[in-house]
């Protein structure tokens, strides 16, 4: 995999001028991540381990201050290639009220199109296609307050899609859906990324994360963990010691483990898990 | 409940004075306040009362709605009404009593200035609905927009009226939920006065401007993130096509104005 986003060496901090003197709160320290084409990570941490902070980095909303942060070739530092990286780099937020910009479904989609300048019938062209991508072109002349979370959350999600991003950044996307609307999330995230979309995926929920590819563990602004899922959920004890959790699967597997019962230790899925408890039973029936 | 109000008075429908161009609409609408100021006469009023009542006819706006729209004016048309009965002194004398004096003139005045109100409030009312907030707010845009040149603002006074539209079924529904939770705190706020009732509003408006202001932080950043950095150089989905129709409907707006002309030249009533 080439290199897509590369993080090197990256510090940040909020300055708090209101108090005096100004009280200085590092958020991040010294990250250095890479991402390649194509990847689905995931980040974990609990809040304020900097995660969302790193989400903004990547898009030139916050500058690094200290390290670079570069995509595709291009620094963020670098004011010239501004659209270019919001294009390259697309974000979705937790709450979908907040970024529905129109009073229309697919007007709402058209907006970032409007603003870099594309020709009518090409926003045309790709506001439906990626309605249908997230599977809301039927709702296309609805008003957006009118839809469920879930499905507002993929009208933010296709606002983004249409300037057809190779990465979309998403932070938190499912925190403010009910189980329903997490599985709608879910399930287009993994549709785009099949189809060759970089997703970089914030979230809490343990069982979001072992969906991804790569899990990416961060505490008090540094990398804890990276690796492939089943790596990092085999290490509960470290996790929970950084008040993170491990997928309830992974937690029952673990405590059977305790008890004598033969299972690997590395299951993050509950499909995995009925599977070999099964295996399991059959052989001992 | 209270998710479900409707923004504005708009009335949805597919007539012909509703597919209009909306700059045209906005256009006519102005043109037919400048019939109204031209008229001199009740004759020319009359050729006003005919066309916005053929207006309304093709817009398949129920009477009522039409008769509504004066309620809010009543009470303007009844002051203008009393000052112009009292203030004229032209004409013939028609009662007098001390100071008091009402003459013809002031009868004829006060008749006519209703008259004219009542017709303005008639136009403009049918632009507001045949037309959704949201494509005014576009016309509006595409209109003032020549005006760029000498530094006003268009695109952003337009994009804060959408920005608005869009943001208020989700205030009410917040203030809505806010209400619920400062209720269930035991908050009481139908009873007592009207002192008493603006006070137990506070604990409602503190929370939902705080929750405004975090949202417009918010919303700022992901227009950020979709490369918004207002007007210049932005296209639009919908670009606006005027057709056939709406030459024909300037066409007899002009036709109705040369009228109210040739009757101020002709007929003087």
């Amino acid at each position: 995999m080439d290199k897509f986003i590369e993080i090197k060496d990256v510090s940040f901090s909020y300055v708090n001028e209101y108090e005096e003197p100004p009280v200085k709160n590092t958020v991040l320290s010294g990250v250095s991540l890479e991402i390649g084409r194509g990847e689905f990570v995931a980040v974990l941490g609990h809040n304020g381990s900097g995660k969302s902070t790193l989400a903004k980095l990547l898009n030139a909303i916050n500058l690094p201050e200290t390290g670079d942060i570069i995509i595709e070739g291009m620094n963020t530092r670098d004011e010239e290639r501004l659209y270019d990286i919001r294009k390259t780099v697309g974000m979705v937020f937790q709450n979908p009220d907040n970024q529905i910009v129109a009073t229309v479904v697919e007007e709402d989609v058209a907006f970032a199109l409007e603003n870099i300048g594309v020709e009518p019938d090409e926003i045309r062209r790709r506001v439906d296609e990626a309605l249908k991508e997230v599977g809301m072109y039927d709702y296309r002349e609805h008003a957006p307050h009118k839809l469920s979370g879930g499905q507002k959350q993929r009208v933010a999600i296709a606002g983004v899609l249409a300037m057809q991003p190779k990465c979309i950044v998403m932070d938190e996307p499912t925190a403010m859906l009910d189980p329903i609307g997490r599985r709608e999330i879910m399930d287009t995230i993994k549709e785009l990324n099949a189809e060759g979309v970089t997703i970089i995926l914030i979230t809490h929920y343990m069982e979001e994360a072992a969906q991804a590819g790569r899990v990416v563990v961060m505490d008090s602004g540094r990398i804890l963990l990276d690796g492939r899922p089943k790596e990092v959920f085999r290490q509960a004890e470290l996790l929970k010691s950084v008040g993170l959790d491990v997928p309830d699967v992974t937690d029952l597997t673990h405590m059977l483990i305790k008890e004598g019962i033969d299972l690997p230790d590395d299951i993050i899925t509950e499909d995995e898990c009925v599977e070999k408890l099964y295996a399991l039973l059959k052989k001992g029936g | 409940m209270i998710k479900d109000i409707t923004i504005g008075q708009f009335f949805p429908g597919k007539s012909v004075i509703h597919r209009l161009d909306p700059r045209i609409k906005l256009l006519l609408t102005v043109l037919f306040i400048v019939m109204l100021f031209l008229a001199k006469g009740f004759c020319g009023l009359g050729v006003g009362v005919i066309y916005i009542l053929l207006a309304f006819l093709l817009s398949g706006i129920p009477l009522k709605m039409m008769l509504k729209s004066l309620k809010p004016i009543v009470p303007i048309i009844i002051f203008t009404g009393i000052l112009n009965l009292f203030f004229i002194t032209q004409g013939e004398p028609l009662f007098e009593w001390k100071f008091i004096k009402i003459t013809t003139g002031g009868v004829h005045t006060m008749v006519f200035m209703a008259a004219r109100i009542i017709l303005l409030i008639f136009g403009t009312s049918l632009l507001t609905y045949t037309t959704s907030p949201i494509t005014l707010t576009d016309a509006i845009e595409r209109v003032l927009s020549p005006l760029k040149v000498i530094k006003f603002p268009a695109h952003e006074i337009a994009m804060i009226m959408s920005i608005a539209l869009r943001f208020i079924p989700t205030l009410i529904e917040e203030t809505d939920k806010i209400m619920s939770a400062q209720k269930a705190r035991g908050a009481d706020m139908e009873s007592g006065n009207i002192i008493h009732r603006a006070k137990a509003l506070i604990p409602i408006l503190i929370p939902l401007f705080v929750s405004a202001f975090r949202r417009a932080e918010e919303l700022a950043l992901a227009m950020e993130c979709r490369c918004y950095h207002g007007g210049e150089g932005r296209t639009r989905l919908k670009q606006l096509k005027t057709a056939p129709r709406d030459y024909i409907a300037l066409l007899v707006t002009l036709i109705f104005i040369a009228a109210v002309i040739l009757l101020n030249i002709f007929v003087k009533i």
